[in-house]
């Protein structure tokens, strides 16, 4: 059996991160990947998508975007890039294509079940990141068979649908982005809406992201939010990254011809059923927006130099249809594609482990499992509503790794956990 | 600096409905309720219903008293007028149940509540319930509610209140999505 000190499992932004900063505590580990180096980036996502945060974000433990334009939204091939290089200064051994089948704990550590066979370490990070499986809803068995489906994780460009109209089902960022591209390749597009989260891509003259992280809203932790649940599983917000750096919502779509529907509620009879909520959803979404734009005006008139910024605006309330159709026939050919852009979920099946929750979620407190030396990383709102973002795996995997290296010099406050384990 | 001096008192619980979603976290089991209600044919269109005990907390709980509700139609329908009609009910139930979360939530933000009035209607056509065109449905076309509330707050933050009541709301969810419906004759 293989040994080592610390194992991280992943080798996407954060299994990165985490190596640089275990490496410069000089701790012994190695990375075991599945598939190549930021392998969901390079086989997951769909060809014209670019990271929709501005390219000053791609920053990690020693590495940070150096290019001609901070401002700009990076193609995923560039971010492929950003990766490669920054795993090429890695100290570790990365081991591609090592599927790790099964994690136990053993008196001094984990031991793990690979396809490369065992590995024992005294210290774990799992950072196989937090889209491993896109959600369908239990109502997709009821499509009628003549309606291609296909799930946002499965999709890669226009050509791969055939043609006619599509339901794409889900507004978060990938429903809109896609909806959008659909829409342009001439095709009609429903797009059933739930709760979301409305920003614009500019605000005042800077970019929304600039701004969040400008007045500390990135930085806020996991311990400062009221309800860190729920913050957790907020949607991705309906942002887009383009050259132009323009701003994708509803307004936007509903202006290239998408026409909106309320959150998909059912399947029945060859019908789409959608709820009546959209007009609420909608409100619930501009008014949060509103806040954030206020919580910026705020910030300037109090710390900021209020004059050399544009003046405050408000958003225009997402107009939605008179009345919102609350089904769709599906069996006369209009619909021809349903897309599922409902989200995504981390896949945690492969840990013999107690510490997953109810519905598969892993229990951690700001990354740190109640088991002794067990991480997590690379998870939304993991301890900063940055986490999710690039250089937001930065901040997490210095944390965790200062953590990581208490817990093995016998001073972390784990130590207490494990001698009650 | 703002600090909370006043007591805000809209009548409602908060500390308790928190402990309860805390409590029923942890036991999801005990969030199971079934609520009932009986109806009983009087004469004509005339029923009169009764809402007594339901099940929730893994026991049977009561109701402090039966509670009995007339339903009718109205004469223009050639009937008695003996209750309101059951669609009727139905604006009821939701009126009252985003009117109960409007205070409940401003409670939990702080927000102190003066009067609130909802006021509620329903587009129907009837040709749906008598069968004259079979391509309009029975129900609803629409239902509009308007608020008005006088509370110590901003406009921004009443109509978040009146949202979020509608997003915790389960007549809303009730009326804006399906429901699958048994129904046996014993």
């Amino acid at each position: 059996m293989k040994r080592t000190t610390a194992i991280v499992i992943g080798a996407g932004q954060a299994g990165l991160a985490a190596s640089h900063c275990l490496a410069r505590r000089g701790i012994d580990h190695v990375i075991l990947e599945r598939g190549e180096v930021a392998n969901s980036w390079r086989h997951e996502r769909w060809d014209s998508l670019r990271l929709l945060t501005p390219n000053w974000q791609c920053r990690l433990p020693g590495k940070q975007y150096a290019g001609p334009d901070p401002e700009g939204f990076m193609p995923v091939s560039g971010l492929v890039r950003f990766l490669d290089e920054y795993a090429a200064t890695c100290q570790a051994p990365i081991h591609c294509g090592v599927t790790v089948s099964g994690v136990s704990a053993t008196t001094d550590g984990y031991r793990l079940q690979t396809s490369a066979g065992p590995w024992a370490c005294r210290s774990l990070i799992i950072a196989t990141g937090p889209c491993n499986r896109a959600l369908v809803p239990a109502c997709a068995s009821g499509l009628p068979n003549t309606v291609h489906s296909l799930t946002a994780h499965q999709y890669r460009n226009p050509g791969q649908l055939p043609e006619g109209g599509v339901l794409v089902v889900g507004a978060a960022a990938s429903g809109i982005q896609i909806a959008d591209e659909l829409q342009r390749s001439g095709r009609q597009v429903y797009l059933s809406t739930g709760e979301h989260v409305r920003m614009p891509r500019r605000y005042r003259g800077r970019d929304i992201l600039w701004w969040m992280d400008r007045i500390g809203l990135l930085d806020e932790t996991w311990r400062d939010v009221d309800d860190i649940t729920r913050a957790r599983r907020l949607p991705s917000s309906q942002l887009i990254g383009t050259e132009q750096g323009n701003t994708l919502d509803l307004n936007a779509l509903t202006g290239s011809g998408v026409e909106l529907l309320g959150r998909l509620s059912g399947v029945r009879d060859g019908e789409a059923l959608f709820s009546g909520s959209l007009n609420n959803v909608c409100k619930l979404a501009d008014l949060k927006a509103g806040r954030l734009l206020r919580a910026v005006d705020q910030w300037l008139a109090e710390c900021g130099d209020n004059a050399q910024y544009p003046p405050p605006e408000d958003l225009p309330p997402t107009v939605t249809p008179a009345r919102a159709r609350l089904s769709l026939p599906l069996d006369t050919g209009e619909i021809r594609t349903v897309l599922w852009a409902c989200g995504y979920h981390p896949d945690f099946s492969w840990l013999d482990l107690p510490v997953l929750d109810r519905k598969g979620m892993m229990i951690h407190d700001g990354g740190v499992t109640p088991l002794p030396g067990l991480y997590v990383l690379g998870l939304p709102f993991l301890r900063r509503r940055k986490s999710s973002f690039i250089y937001g795996a930065s901040n997490d995997a210095e944390d965790i790794c200062t953590h990581l290296a208490g817990y093995l010099a016998g001073t972390g406050s784990n130590r207490a956990a494990a001698r009650c384990a | 600096m703002n600090v909370f001096t006043k007591i805000i008192d809209n009548g409602v619980n908060t500390e308790a409905l928190i402990q309860a979603r805390e409590a029923l976290t942890q036991a999801p089991e005990a969030a199971q309720f079934t609520w009932r209600a009986s109806c009983d044919w009087v004469n004509g269109t005339h029923c009169r219903s009764a809402v007594e005990g339901f099940f929730g907390l893994g026991e049977e709980q009561a109701h402090h008293k039966s509670f009995t509700f007339d339903a009718d139609h109205p004469e223009v329908f050639a009937a008695e007028d003996q209750g309101a009609t059951p669609v009727e009910y139905v604006l009821v139930g939701l009126a009252s149940c985003l009117t109960a979360g409007v205070a409940s939530v401003a409670q939990y933000r702080n927000i102190q509540l003066n009067s609130v009035r909802a006021i509620i209607e329903g587009d129907m056509d009837i040709q749906g319930i008598l069968g004259v065109d079979p391509d309009v449905r029975n129900g609803y076309e629409g239902i509009r509610v308007r608020f008005e509330i006088d509370a110590d707050a901003s406009k921004e933050d009443i109509e978040a209140l009146v949202a979020q009541s509608q997003k915790r709301s389960a007549v809303f969810d009730i009326i804006t999505n399906p429901t699958a419906i048994s129904v046996e004759v014993h």
